[in-house]
């Protein structure tokens, strides 16, 4: 059944079948805190990973995971975080989403730190927290908070590997280094599992489920430069594309404002947090004059645009006044060396400074999709009736970056991406827990249904001819960052909406010259591709679509943000190619709902 | 490449070991001639990523380009490392570059190990907190600064390999021995101030085998890409055992 030379065609009759109560796709830090869930409540669960758990990209998470725990302030309050992230969002983050996040988080962090998070700490012995963007205090009146939870500077590293060690002690079953393909729906539109191959030995399975949670984390590979890792190709977004189900917000990328000039690997936003700051070629420290009262702490589309605009009007630095410098050296060796270890590490590395003594060259880097596959708070993934009412798609879920809960909305805040991988990985996992205890009635797929699923990975494998698809990638991650990159305008992005299309065509069309079935790296990057196509039309087709500038979505041909037409979620299928809108939620349950306001930093 | 002019460029003789089990052939070393801007210090993972796109059958993992993930641990020029973080400049020897899979575990597929072995013995030292102290939902279990510092040098492994496949010890009993990585976790757990399993941990590692087969050869410090130090971690562990047994 491999996958060998003979690129011969897989149909439902010859496929094997291995049946969970749950699958998880993805074993990031939202894929794993869900399987957790599950391994504790004695489901029989599977992670399908495509690289061994703690290779998955939330390990890069540098600067922390922000939360109110009153540790370094006792009268810190979950409300005051709330405002901020529906602040940051633009104002369209859904607040019943921001509230369960922000008020649940404690119990998540604690929990995280029973189970062994090595996290840095206070003089009380408490856990540590640092300042970060966009972060206040009463509502925006008291000044900068200190809320963000850090083990140094490799938060997500120790997230992830104590994500991975209680997984290992809870029993978990990984598939890893297993690539899923596609989803299998039934006749009633119900995700029944996922076509997915084990790497190794290239054999194609059904993995049947109840409860398929994508969990597959961002794609900020569509881009030339990203801080994203090499397997953020938008695998689960693809999935949930090609299966018919919409995506939200896909027009919202955001761009760390401190990537490695030339490298676009990131120091984290705690650099500013414990201090530094940003400079132009004068030395200017330009933030004050675009952000007088949060200065290099306001939040990251604020910072990012300021950057680009310093470049745009001549006052880059380096030969090709391209870049900006982010000043550490004032604060000392002790301070940088002990608070950010890693950030030390990597900008000897990759930009040849030691920041204790230069500062560091950096740009704005792709860096985090506020977008995905809209779910409510129970990673409950849902589309949209006809009527423009939400429909929960049974036996669907998706958690963390993949997912558009909808916390983050237009600009998501430091630190927030972990919270959201924790709380709602966590909360899926217990949403699916009860729906088994419940009791789960689903029908089983047709054989059409599941060669229906196949029909991408057959097509990869029989390709005789076609294009080369390194360099379709090659040519869609160029359009991207040219068309639609921090300043957008309407002709840019409807040349880039063609070349998209242009290459959409070729991506069904792609050659797999190896049709090896161990360990075949090519088969899996080919997939990939039919992955980042989806993710950079919606993103494309979506981003024309929003005609106002809105958090990290910044058009020169319409600068203002329109509350009256756009405080609301843009919904793109990939069937119709068609963007349609979404309320975004003012329900929040314990407190009144923050109405927009401008919004300065 | 082909907007650099020529006098920019430098040719890099690479050299891949290719393996591929349903073939039936030997392992053998393939030569790729690699042009690389002159100006620029690229990385082994750089160059191995413009060999693939000469033959894209070539295998091996990566993920984070940037020392984090801990995928792509190599043989590079003799020596285990990163292929992400190990500068040209730092591997190259004569302008020739052999990049080969770690040593001592099993070869699936060109330069990419069967890591089943390293994660077992990993796993066989319960890398997990366990503790009886109160664990209460709504706070931290304390800890001080100076305590939460024993952890640093220890809890930063990204479990690469690079290790444990330098070690003599490993390779000769790899089912006996649980190598540095497993041991830097080990002690991890024991230093942990919130952890109250020392005890357990201990007595379990107390046969002839699981940690006094380490006899400080020390490969494992000169490779870990991230500067750790294992053959200490390992000391410590020697040391409680012995004053155990006293």
């Amino acid at each position: 059944m491999a996958m060998n030379g003979k690129g011969t065609l897989l149909d439902a009759s010859t496929l094997p079948v291995k049946e969970f109560d749950g699958i998880i796709v993805g074993g990031g830090g939202s894929g794993m805190m869900a399987s957790l869930q599950l391994a504790k409540s004695g489901m029989n669960t599977a992670v399908v990973s495509k690289v061994f758990p703690t290779r998955s990209h939330t390990v890069s998470a540098q600067g922390g995971i922000t939360c109110s725990i009153q540790s370094a302030d006792p009268d810190d309050d979950w409300r005051w975080h709330m405002f901020d992230t529906v602040k940051g969002s633009d104002f369209i983050g859904d607040q019943d989403s921001i509230e369960y996040m922000c008020k649940e988080g404690p119990e998540a962090i604690f929990e995280l730190e029973n189970m062994g998070l090595p996290f840095s700490r206070t003089e009380e012995g408490k856990i540590y927290q640092r300042a970060f963007g966009g972060q206040s205090k009463d509502y925006g009146k008291g000044g900068q908070a200190e809320r963000t939870c850090a083990a140094a500077d490799r938060t997500g590293h120790a997230l992830l590997h104590t994500l991975f060690q209680a997984n290992v002690k809870a029993g978990t079953n990984f598939l890893s280094e297993w690539f899923a393909v596609d989803l299998v729906k039934n006749q009633n539109d119900q995700v029944v599992g996922v076509i997915a191959f084990e790497i190794e030995s290239g054999e194609p399975y059904f993995l049947k489920s109840k409860a398929t949670v994508l969990a597959t984390g961002g794609a900020g590979r569509i881009y030339q430069t990203t801080s994203n890792a090499l397997i953020n190709t938008g695998d689960g977004t693809g999935m949930a594309l090609r299966a018919g189900f919409p995506v939200q917000d896909m027009e919202m990328w955001q761009f760390h404002p401190t990537g490695i000039h030339g490298h676009g690997t990131l120091v984290t936003e705690g650099c500013r947090g414990e201090g530094g700051y940003l400079v132009n070629k004068d030395g200017e420290r330009f933030m004050e004059r675009y952000a007088p009262n949060y200065k290099d702490l306001a939040s990251r589309d604020v910072v990012a645009r300021s950057m680009f605009t310093e470049i745009l009007e001549g006052r880059g630095c380096g030969p090709d006044a391209d870049h900006v410098y982010l000043k550490l050296d004032h604060l000392g060796p002790e301070i940088v060396h002990k608070r950010l270890p890693g950030v030390t590490e990597l900008s000897k590395r990759f930009a040849h400074v030691d920041p204790a003594e230069h500062p560091i060259p950096v740009v704005p880097t792709c860096h985090y999709a506020m977008g995905g596959i809209p779910t409510n708070v129970h990673g409950q993934v849902i589309s949209q009736n006809p009527d423009g009412t939400d429909k929960i798609i049974d036996g669907l879920y998706a958690a963390g970056e993949a997912a558009c809960v909808s916390v983050h909305g237009g600009n998501r805040l430091g630190g927030n991406s972990l919270l959201d991988l924790i709380v709602f990985g966590r909360s899926a996992g217990l949403h699916i827990e009860e729906s088994f205890k419940a009791g789960i009635k689903m029908d089983d797929p047709s054989s059409d249904d599941v060669d229906y699923a196949l029909r991408n990975l057959n097509r990869v494998n029989v390709s005789q001819s076609g294009e080369n698809f390194v360099e379709v990638k090659k040519d869609l991650q160029k359009t991207m960052q040219m068309n639609f990159g921090v300043f957008r305008t309407e002709e840019l992005m409807e040349n880039g909406i063609k070349e998209v299309s242009d290459l959409r065509d070729k991506s069904q069309n792609i050659h797999l010259a190896d049709k090896s079935s161990q360990f075949n790296t090519a088969r899996v990057e080919a997939l990939e591709l039919l992955n980042l196509i989806e993710v950079a039309e919606a993103t494309a087709i979506s981003a024309n679509e929003r005609k106002e500038s809105r958090g990290a979505h910044s058009r020169e041909d319409y600068p203002d943000r329109d509350d009256e037409n756009w405080l609301k979620h843009s919904i793109y299928f990939s069937d119709t190619k068609q963007v349609s809108k979404r309320d975004v939620n003012f329900r929040p349950k314990q407190v009144q709902a923050f109405q927009p306001i401008v919004r300065t930093y | 490449m082909n907007a650099i002019a020529a006098s920019e460029i430098k040719t890099l003789r690479l050299s891949i070991y290719r393996y591929d089990p349903l073939k039936q052939e030997k392992p053998y070393m393939q030569d790729f001639d690699i042009d690389i801007p002159a100006e620029k210090d690229l990385m082994v993972l750089d160059v191995l990523m413009l060999a693939k796109e000469q033959d894209p059958s070539i295998s091996f993992r990566r993920s984070c380009r940037e020392g984090v993930c801990g995928s792509d641990g190599l043989n590079i020029n003799g020596k285990n490392g990163l292929g992400c973080i190990t500068p040209l400049s730092d591997a190259i020897k004569s302008n020739k570059l052999s990049i080969r899979p770690l040593p001592g575990l099993p070869v699936i597929k060109d330069l990419i190990v069967d890591m089943k072995q390293f994660v077992d013995q990993y796993k066989k030292v319960k890398p997990y907190l366990i503790t009886d102290k109160k664990v209460d939902t709504r706070e931290a279990i304390p800890q001080t600064i100076e305590e939460r510092e024993k952890l640093d040098g220890l809890y930063e492994c990204i479990m690469c390999g690079c290790c444990s496949t330098a070690c003599p010890s490993f390779w000769w009993n790899p089912d006996k021995f649980l190598g540095p990585a497993a041991l830097l976790q080990a002690y991890r757990f024991i230093a942990d101030s919130r952890d109250t399993a020392t005890e357990e941990r201990l007595e379990q590692l107390e046969d002839a085998f699981s940690v006094f087969r380490c006899h400080g050869i020390m490969n494992c410090v000169s490779v870990c890409p991230k500067g750790l130090n294992p053959t200490k971690a390992i000391g410590e562990i020697k040391k409680m055992l012995v004053k155990r047994a006293l």
